[in-house]
């Protein structure tokens, strides 16, 4: 069945997003108006600046708020948990332990190997802890407190981890590893992008085309099964791409919180819980959030720049509280 | 002719403790079978074997010519459907989206019309935009039992295989008569086959063509009402201090209890 309402806010955010995206393009240390462009030859500077430095943030920007608001509203359908998201499941701090263990513990490894290292690190990281938080699930058969509670463990467990390894490290190390924790689009340049873009859009088609399935699992486990579905396969392939998904966010960009939380939930509000359109709607209004959260992070303190993740969370802090308070009263 | 569901020699063990025995059932096409037997008995974890979501320890369980794990999943979804007892609901989602659900294992073509089709043939036509969770009890059961009809639902009817956990738990007189009425058109000709668990003994005895007994995971009586519900096989299996009379309009047993 088509939904009219959700197909026409899907292409009002669509619009909206690639406004901004030329908006943004334009904005920063060095304002690059459209006309300036326009009348500047290709090989000028200020086109060189747009090219490498501007257009690759934005496109990261888009591609990395995607990735998380997917992700988030993908591990809350699989979950069946409003609240499951990859922070607060330790998904986050899962990868981020293994790019600390990279970064702190010095392997010889050759430069080729040694530059994608924090990416395969934060992979293999997030995807322990996402296996790790589905057997805990199932054990608790979905039990949402006791979900939250292994959460916390693992959050606790790694943020300890990392702490004996700053304390470990050497001046540069913390410095590589503190500015990591707080998430930010600098590392924005063509081969990060492209690795990224490699991993993110194919991940994204093939939770596109799981979303019925989704939508089926809404049933519940059992109920799914009846309806024809291979439950277990399905929930391994969502968890797997989700936390493809997260961890290649989270290896460019460093923790950026809330956006895998908050923009699903905004979403199901608007456009109704059909994963079919909630994906892509979580997809470009998580890039629509990250990219306007990033432009300001780098405009607001100029010509320094804000790590874009404490932005998100001094955001999605009040609004998670808020979230919660509204749901204490929903019980009452 | 449709095809049968053939249970034979079903033994199923959980944490050391044998939930059902050595069970052989059959069901043919276009039957009424109600499930009963007391609390505990394995009835719920009869219905999972018999529609393939438990695999047994022995023996095994075919319809038609293959064994239930041997059919292709969408092609199983299509000629077999269950509604349980309880189904919970994370986020908004409209009833009739909650009976689209149903139609997942056909092409999308006719979804929108078999759906308003068969929530008006469970009375649920006013719930259509309703959100599922805030609906009563009832009228959840309802919901469901249009999705369970909407999976089975081809050309012009359902066919196939129908399980129902306990349908009518939440229904009031009114609509345990309608649900029951309906299930019984439905099954008339001889296309759907419907096998119910059921706590009513008397809704049982008025419904069902054939009644199985089952106490601690064997099949200790089956047949018409007429032969499994007398007073002594039920104050055996039951333990209970009950009657049997014959209905004066139906002939069919009717069970009162002695308080």
């Amino acid at each position: 069945m088509i939904n009219g309402n959700a197909l026409q806010g899907l292409t009002l955010m669509l619009i909206f997003l690639l406004v901004a995206m030329v908006v943004a393009a334009n904005l920063g240390a060095m304002s690059l108006s459209v006309r300036a462009l326009w009348q500047a030859p290709l090989s000028d500077l200020i086109w060189q600046i747009w090219l490498n430095i501007r257009l690759p943030r934005v496109l990261l920007a888009v591609a990395i708020g995607m990735a998380l608001a997917v992700s988030g509203a993908v591990m809350q359908g699989v979950f069946r948990n409003p609240l499951a998201d990859p922070g607060l499941l330790g998904i986050s701090s899962g990868a981020g332990l293994a790019v600390a263990l990279a970064i702190v513990i010095p392997l010889a490894l050759p430069p080729q190997l040694a530059l994608w290292l924090p990416m395969i690190a934060a992979f293999i990281g997030s995807l322990l802890v996402t296996l790790l938080i589905f057997s805990f699930s199932r054990l608790a058969e979905g039990n949402l407190s006791r979900l939250l509670l292994v959460g916390i463990a693992i959050n606790a467990l790694c943020g300890a981890a990392v702490g004996v390894l700053s304390w470990l490290s050497d001046d540069q190390q913390l410095r590589q590893l503190s500015l990591w924790g707080m998430g930010s689009l600098s590392q924005a340049q063509w081969p990060a992008l492209l690795i990224c873009l490699l991993l993110i859009l194919p991940a994204l088609l093939l939770l596109q085309s799981r979303a019925r399935h989704l939508n089926l699992l809404q049933a519940g486990e059992e109920d799914a099964h009846y309806m024809g579905i291979d439950v277990k396969r399905t929930q391994h392939q969502l968890l797997v791409l989700s936390a493809l998904l997260v961890g290649t966010a989270v290896s460019v960009s460093g923790v950026i919180g809330f956006v895998g939380l908050v923009v699903p939930h905004v979403m199901r509000f608007c456009l109704g819980s059909d994963h079919r359109w909630l994906l892509p709607g979580s997809a470009l209004a998580g890039a629509i959030l990250l990219l306007l959260a990033d432009t300001l992070a780098r405009t607001l303190v100029v010509p320094a720049e804000m790590p874009v993740g404490l932005l998100t969370s001094l955001i999605g802090g009040p609004w998670f509280l808020w979230l919660i308070l509204r749901q204490q009263r929903g019980f009452e | 002719m449709m095809e049968m569901l053939e249970a034979t020699g079903l033994c199923l063990a959980r944490d050391g403790k044998t939930v059902i025995d050595n069970l052989d059932v059959t069901l043919s096409g276009g039957e009424r079978v109600a499930l009963i037997g007391p609390n505990g008995a394995g009835k719920s974890t009869l219905l999972r074997l018999l529609t393939g979501f438990l695999a047994p320890d022995r023996g095994e369980c075919r319809l038609g010519d293959r064994v239930l794990s041997a059919w292709p999943r969408e092609q199983l979804a299509r000629r077999r459907a269950v509604m349980r007892q309880q189904n919970n609901l994370t986020f908004t989602q409209s009833a009739q989206s909650v009976v689209a659900m149903g139609r997942a294992p056909w092409p999308e073509k006719q979804t929108s019309q078999i759906v308003a089709e068969v929530m008006q043939l469970t009375g649920c036509d006013s719930l259509a935009y309703r959100d599922y969770r805030q609906l009563s009890g009832g009228e959840q059961q309802r919901v469901q039992l249009a999705r369970v009809l909407a999976q089975l639902w081809q050309e012009g009817r359902p066919r196939g295989w129908l399980f129902l956990d306990e349908p009518t738990s939440a229904l009031d007189l009114f609509w345990q008569q309608q649900t029951l009425r309906l299930l019984r058109q439905l099954t008339r000709t001889g296309d759907l086959t419907v096998c119910t668990v059921l706590h009513d003994l008397n809704l049982a005895s008025l419904w069902a063509d054939r009644i199985l007994l089952l106490h601690a995971g064997r099949l200790v009586a089956q047949g018409s009402p007429q032969t499994v519900m007398t007073e002594k096989t039920l104050t055996r299996w039951y333990q209970a201090d009950l009657q049997v009379v014959s209905q004066a309009e139906s002939g069919k047993p009717h069970i009162q209890l002695r308080v």
